[in-house]
């Protein structure tokens, strides 16, 4: 055989193998350019909101951060403090009910539901989040908002109304109580669809195991599934935070857009995403317009690492486990 | 103690009974809670439909928006220009997204070199977690401050949505299309490029299909990119031009909502169920055409 390929095929073979090939060039050079634009892009954002968000950071520097005021003083102090303190409370507060509700959910759709309700229920979560955020906001003025002053906001300060955050009866069904809710029924289906892929790739060896020792159904998940799917639970987290804290136009519908800093939950208060939305038309000195951009400045950074961290978890849980 | 024998009533002591009792807590809290998610999609969706009803008829869809000054009678009005200027921005956003993403996903799959497909997958899925406003605004300080809003500019901020979506769906096809066919293809000397273009390609058609629409359903109910690009319309007019700002349905629920007019409330409802109509075909063919390419491939192998 190798005295074979000796004579004829072989050079001929190898010079082939060599030869350019001007479509293979162009191939590799037109996706290759495609494959770079996220990062390009990424790099391209950045450079662009800062240079825009320049004038103000350099007015104010860190002490916007610091500064609650949006136009005050004839519209030349702009600070973010209120929309920082609004983006936590609502984001957090949001996160606060999504989490538990969404491990519930992954574990009846894994553990406890039989097949066809599964593959019932599922999809219908799923389309939960393909429901336009425009849509739930409208939802959220009309229906939901109505309902607060009305029904359910009554009952949880007549209850609950001892704890400073449910201090007030909610007088507009704007505030940032419901502003949670919508956020809280954004976050459900992403993170209940990831941990639902976690729970799934837990070894049911594992479990197996568990139940044999005679532990419960709740046993094997506190003990088992949660231990083995705790990274990605924490990164289904952060995304979900990413998704409330960037969140514009549901809650910018719905949260009464003030420039308060207030435990009360009944209050009208904003975040930052939902202040920029709320400007849209009303940006009108080059100070408020890089105010503005300076708000996008701290989102950006803040989703920036958010994403990084959930991805840099998914893929190191991903790299332990096999899972995709 | 292994000589004693056991003497507890394994089955029936308080400890077994209360390890059984919040278990079967916790599978109920799990159910309700499935439930619960269950029961708001039904009454967002019910109350979109039973709200929207009464303003879907015909003038819906083929008269533009009226500029109601609140006397006299009403005219009839409808979301016509709006349901157009959707299907012109989103169809623009596909023209821009689908290329990149799909040359994306070639890359990433077939040629690029493991280490620095991971770099660049990241770059990706970084960018996919960017809130939709940020982009919004990149976009207007980019090419909207100093040259004002087009509807095009909207379509390049859904587009940077969109690439992710698609790319990441064309790389989870690719990834499915047996080596063996591309062996084949190679071993009849067929150069790399032809092999990517004519055989590799043509399998993951299905996938291309399935992540476009999904990215076409999460851009058609997308208003962050659009309100600082293409938000200062003519309400009543229909604008067929990329260059100028076009009404979309979107902006139309979004305006709307905060106006203090039940009819223009009842509106936003019916352009809301539009909307979420639009949305829900367009996952069920995505849905469909994922079933069937994932089929036939995972079939052949």
């Amino acid at each position: 055989m190798a005295v074979a390929q000796e004579r004829a095929p072989g050079p001929a073979a190898l010079q082939r193998r060599g030869r350019f090939r001007p479509g293979d060039a162009l191939l590799y050079l037109v996706t290759c350019a495609a494959a770079l634009s996220g990062a390009l892009l990424l790099a391209l954002i950045t450079r662009e909101i800062l240079v825009e968000a320049w004038p103000a950071m350099q007015k104010f520097g860190l002490s916007f951060l610091t500064t609650q005021a949006w136009g005050d003083n004839n519209k030349t102090l702009f600070g973010a403090k209120s929309f920082i303190f609004g983006t936590a409370v609502t984001s957090f507060g949001a996160l606060l009910l999504a989490t538990p509700l969404s491990l519930a959910i992954a574990l009846f759709l894994t553990e406890l539901a039989p097949g066809w309700i599964k593959r019932v229920v599922a999809p219908l979560i799923d389309l939960l989040a393909a429901i336009p955020s425009v849509v739930l906001g409208l939802w959220g003025i009309l229906v939901l908002g109505p309902f607060i002053t009305g029904t359910l906001g009554p009952a949880i300060h007549g209850t609950l109304g001892w704890l400073p955050i449910f201090a007030s009866k909610p007088t507009v069904g704007s505030n940032m109580f419901a502003a949670i809710l919508i956020l809280t029924i954004m976050m459900v289906p992403i993170i209940s669809s990831i941990c639902r892929e976690l729970f799934v790739s837990v070894p049911s060896e594992l479990k197996d195991g568990a139940l044999a020792l005679g532990a419960t159904r709740w046993e094997v998940v506190k003990g088992v599934v949660f231990p083995y799917a705790r990274a990605g639970i924490a990164a289904a987290m952060i995304l979900g935070l990413g998704r409330a804290v960037g969140e514009a136009i549901a809650v910018t519908q719905v949260i009464g857009n003030n420039v308060a800093i207030h435990a009360d939950l009944f209050k009208p208060g904003d975040t930052l995403a939902s202040r920029i939305a709320g400007q849209y038309q009303g940006a009108d000195t080059a100070l408020q317009v890089a105010s503005l951009v300076y708000l996008a400045v701290i989102l950006l950074v803040f989703s920036l690492i958010a994403n990084l961290t959930a991805q840099l978890i998914v893929r190191r849980v991903a790299a332990r486990h096999n899972i995709r | 103690m292994s000589a004693q024998a056991p003497t507890a009533d394994l089955f029936r002591s308080e400890h077994m009974r209360r390890r059984r009792i919040v278990n079967k807590v916790v599978e109920g809290v799990a159910t309700v809670a499935a439930l619960a998610a269950v029961a708001v999609l039904i009454i967002v969706v019910s109350s979109v439909v039973r709200s929207g009803w009464d303003a879907i008829n015909l003038d819906f869809f083929t008269k533009n928006q009226t500029l109601y000054s609140g006397f006299g009678p009403r005219p009839a009005s409808g979301i016509a220009n709006a349901i157009v200027g959707t299907l012109i921005i989103i169809g623009i956003a596909i023209l821009m997204a689908l290329p990149v993403g799909v040359a994306t996903a070639i890359y990433l799959n077939e040629l690029a070199p493991r280490k620095l497909a991971n770099v660049l997958t990241l770059a990706f899925d970084v960018l996919n977690g960017v809130p939709a406003i940020v982009l919004g605004i990149f976009v207007f300080v980019f090419v909207v401050v100093g040259h004002g809003q087009a509807a095009w500019k909207a379509s390049f901020a859904l587009a940077i949505l969109m690439v992710p979506m698609i790319a990441r769906s064309t790389q989870e096809v690719l990834a499915l299309v047996p080596a063996s066919m591309r062996e084949a293809s190679l071993a009849l000397g067929a150069a790399k490029w032809r092999t990517t273009l004519s055989i590799v390609l043509p399998q993951a058609v299905g996938g291309i299909v399935t992540g476009a629409t999904l990215a076409t359903a999460r851009a058609a109910g997308e208003t962050a990119p659009l309100l600082f690009t293409t938000a200062l319309y003519s309400a009543d007019t229909m604008t067929y031009d990329p260059r100028q700002p076009i009404p979309s349905i979107p902006m139309f629920i979004f305006t709307s909502a905060e106006q203090p007019d039940p009819v223009l409330h009842q509106q936003a409802w019916g352009a809301a169920a539009v909307l979420i109509g639009i949305i829900l075909i367009a996952s069920l063919i995505a849905r469909w055409f994922a079933d069937r390419s994932v089929q036939r491939l995972k079939g052949e192998r």
